[in-house]
């Protein structure tokens, strides 16, 4: 049957009281016990199915390898938001509401548990060090790259990029890599599946033109936020033409501008940004 | 009968409300066009309003005439009925309310007392509405009860438990009354039910007959089925279905087998799965059956409602079925008989090279779900889905809402357990900009299509169509919308702010047409100026 977008109502009220319970019930209670993590009793055919698994459904975003794409690299040993296994399966089978992660609803819970095993054991090999300077990176952040006239870190800066305050504990470091050379080609999508950050050029009846990026759109209206950061709202039956260029944005690419040192450089700076405010 | 229940209607003050819903009332609803009194709108299920005054030349004028706001926060996937001055409509989870179509306000409130563990596996706690029959309403809840409500008070005239929640059944489905019987059906496809369809008497609520859509032993069809993954066979029955007072026949969508993405431990075709029955109303013994996707791994429930409408095909002058299913493909049926006459592929699709001379889909290859993902179009929430498509006897014009997305598929380990989801697998759809939906228009008996209206994302509302030359919809963003019934131009659009997933309705008061949906967690009523 499933009529229903996933995730779904009681998706959502499920996942509301296991964030809840996790939270009340450890302070509290001392009485609370939460159950055992099947993870270190697992044959090493679970680690095969989970890695079947993992590949089939989790490395488009988190890559082959977990080594993180539009999603975070999962190859490190504390993964942000994951305290515990439990934690790591929750995740697992509820999603991140307001995130592109979302709830596994077609694994029951033993594959699940295959997954986190799998993921556990991304962090137990070795990681190689980014071989950037964050420092440095901050420096060519604030200064030559000019970033904060598009981006905010830490409440500071322009809103017309996305803010990348905790962009590297949601980014993989390939993405953060091919988002600074070639950024038109690696687009993210937001949890409904757009494109974030879309630019669409519109003509009006009148010839007035318009590029930017999409806000928001729907069959009968679009809003546009341009270059300049102001909004535009149109009709779609008012426009001459709509054209969508899912290859193009209105970020530079830093290519020619960075020698590839500064660019390991800027790199090892976001994906230092974790969330801290 | 009929013509004294209108007489009493006629001598009734202008403003009496709660008059008799007859049977004679019921079959007649098309020459009633004031009222809705069934959930397809009649009989033959053509959600086709015969009311004109509002055109395509002036539906741009149209505004809200009032708003009713739902209680409980949740999905709102009703069909209002209208009768006599009153509409009915459910809320999120089983809640009933009447309403007076004057102003909106409501005259009673009626709510089950649910259990808390209540289960919903598989698809969110929704009901899609009620059904009307002399002076009683009739809904069944999510806890698995069909209850019969006083029209005038929301009363309990009886409570009859239909099945039982702790595995899996659940009830969202709008009843359809007949003579004298309530027709019920279930959902729980996801679950690892058993499905099945009751009919229970409308004075006393005891159970009439049950038809099983899965064969048990001894009874034709149990041989499509290995071992005993009958038991655990699906086959829900979750969308209003049709009726031919004439033939007396019962038609209904069937949804999938289960488990639903590992077809490895239920091989063989999976009878009555994703077909739609021809029932004997009087019984419900079969008469006949059309099966769309044999031995299906892809969730593609029939559970569409089937139209019922004539028509010369190959021919002859026929009493025809027509439905465009979840798998991409319409259909045309000889409803005496359940023999295929004509599939024509309706949306993008990729598991069929086509269909046979008797209808039987010619698969593709190696598109059964897998571990690592198998893309298929259309997606598990195929071409069309439960909610209600149109049919005008003017433009002879089929509209369906399409939804347009493929997906990853998955298969999962098949492991039965009372109370749980039995699914097996699952999905990962091709969304946002990867996906759109669509009002089709078909040409009735050919299938072939007149015109499209694209929208922006994959819809989840049915269609109204009109004799004032009006199509009605609604978006996932909130607008609800009206089509020029002959050439899809939009005419009209008004934001509500909210999801909208139901089926919309026209009816008349004081010889002014309204148009109703809802939306978010709204039912809007729009009218003429």
């Amino acid at each position: 049957m499933l009529p229903s977008f996933k995730p779904n109502f009681l998706a959502v009220v499920r996942s509301m009281v296991n964030a809840l319970a996790l939270f009340v019930t450890i302070p509290l209670a001392g009485t609370v016990v939460l159950a055992e993590s099947p993870i270190p009793k697992q044959t090493p055919n679970d680690l095969v199915h989970g890695r079947r698994l993992f590949q089939g459904q989790c490395a488009r975003c988190h890559g082959m390898d977990g080594a993180g794409g539009t999603g975070p690299g999962l190859n490190r040993s504390v993964l942000t938001r994951v305290y515990d296994d439990q934690a790591l399966f929750s995740v697992i089978k509820e999603g991140i509401p307001g995130t592109e992660m979302p709830r596994a609803w077609q694994m029951i819970d033993d594959e699940i548990w295959q997954v986190a095993g799998y993921v556990r054991s991304l962090g137990r090999t070795a990681r190689v060090a980014l071989p950037g300077e964050p420092e440095r990176g901050k420096q060519l952040y604030e200064t030559k790259a000019q970033c904060a006239r598009c981006h905010i870190v830490r409440g500071r800066g322009s809103s017309l990029g996305p803010d990348l305050t905790e962009i590297g504990a949601r980014r993989g470091v390939s993405h953060l890599r091919s988002a600074l050379l070639n950024p038109g080609s690696n687009k993210v999508r937001d949890s409904s599946g757009y494109i974030s950050f879309l630019v669409i050029r519109v003509v009006t009846q009148d010839g007035h033109e318009v590029r930017g990026i999409r806000i928001n759109e729907d069959t009968f209206t679009l809003q546009l936020r341009d270059a300049d950061n102001r909004v535009h709202s149109f009709r779609k039956q008012e426009l001459k033409e709509l054209t969508r260029e899912p290859r193009e944005t209105l970020m530079p690419s830093f290519q020619t501008v960075f020698s590839p040192s500064e660019i390991d450089d800027l790199i090892a700076y976001l994906a230092s940004l974790r969330g801290e405010r | 009968m009929r013509r004294v229940g209108l007489l009493l209607f006629l001598l009734a003050p202008p403003c009496a409300l709660f008059a008799q819903v007859s049977y004679d009332r019921l079959a007649g609803a098309e020459s009633e066009s004031e009222n809705w009194l069934t959930y397809s709108g009649s009989y033959r299920s053509h959600r086709f309003s015969a009311l004109k005054q509002i055109t395509s030349e002036n539906v741009a004028k149209l505004k809200p005439a009032w708003v009713y706001q739902i209680r409980e926060p949740g999905l709102n996937e009703t069909t209002p009925l209208v009768a006599d001055g009153v509409m009915y409509v459910t809320e999120p989870p089983s809640t009933v309310t009447a309403l007076d179509v004057r102003s909106g306000r409501p005259l009673w409130k009626w709510a089950p007392a649910m259990p808390r563990d209540v289960r919903a596996l598989g698809f969110p706690p929704v009901n899609r509405g009620v059904a009307l029959l002399g002076e009683t309403v009739f809904v069944g809840t999510l806890h698995g009860h069909l209850v019969a409500l006083d029209a005038k008070s929301g009363a309990v005239r009886w409570d009859k438990l239909v099945a039982d929640n702790a595995v899996g059944y659940a009830i969202t489905v709008a009843p359809l009354a007949l003579k004298d019987k309530i027709i019920i059906g279930t959902s729980g496809g996801e679950a690892g039910i058993r499905g099945f369809l009751d009919a229970y008497d409308s004075k006393t609520g005891e159970r009439a007959w049950r038809f099983y859509t899965i064969p048990g032993p001894g009874e034709p069809g149990h041989e499509t089925w290995a071992g005993d993954s009958w038991k655990t066979g699906a086959g829900a029955t979750w969308v209003t279905g049709s009726y031919d007072p004439g033939l007396n026949l019962l038609y209904w969508g069937i949804g999938n087998p289960g488990p639903d993405w590992n077809g490895d431990v239920r091989a063989g075709d999976n009878l009555y799965t994703c077909s739609v029955v021809a029932l004997d109303a009087s019984t419900g013994k079969l008469k006949w059956h059309f099966q769309f996707t044999p031995h299906d791994t892809h969730d593609w429930d029939s559970n569409q409602v089937p139209v019922l409408l004539d028509g010369m095909v190959a021919g002859r002058q026929r009493k025809l079925l027509a439905t465009a299913n979840r798998n991409a493909f319409y259909y045309l049926l000889d409803r005496e008989t359940g023999d295929f006459l004509l599939g024509a592929q309706y949306a993008r699709q990729t598991w069929a090279k086509g269909l046979d001379k008797r209808g039987r889909p010619i698969l593709v290859p190696g598109m059964d779900p897998s571990i690592e993902g198998t893309l298929v179009y259309p997606s598990l929430q195929g071409s069309t889905n439960w909610f209600s498509p149109s049919y005008s006897p003017l433009t002879r014009l089929f509209y369906v809402p399409v939804r347009e997305m493929g997906a990853y598929y998955f298969k999962g380990e098949a492991k039965y357990v009372p109370g749980k989801e039995f699914m097996a697998g699952g999905e990962q759809a091709l969304l946002g900009d990867d996906a759109y939906g669509a009002i089709r228009a078909l040409e009735v008996l050919s299938g072939k299509l007149k015109w499209e209206f694209r929208l922006q994302s994959p819809l989840w509302s049915g269609v109204l169509s009109t004799a004032g030359g009006v199509v009605f919809g609604g978006t996932n963003e909130g607008s609800f919308f009206a089509l020029d019934a002959e050439t899809g131009k939009p005419l009209w659009d008004f934001q509500t702010g909210g999801a909208i997933r139901c089926n919309p309705i026209s009816f008349s008061v004081d010889g002014r047409q309204h148009v109703a949906t809802a939306a978010g967690f709204s039912i809007f009523v729009f009218a003429l100026p």
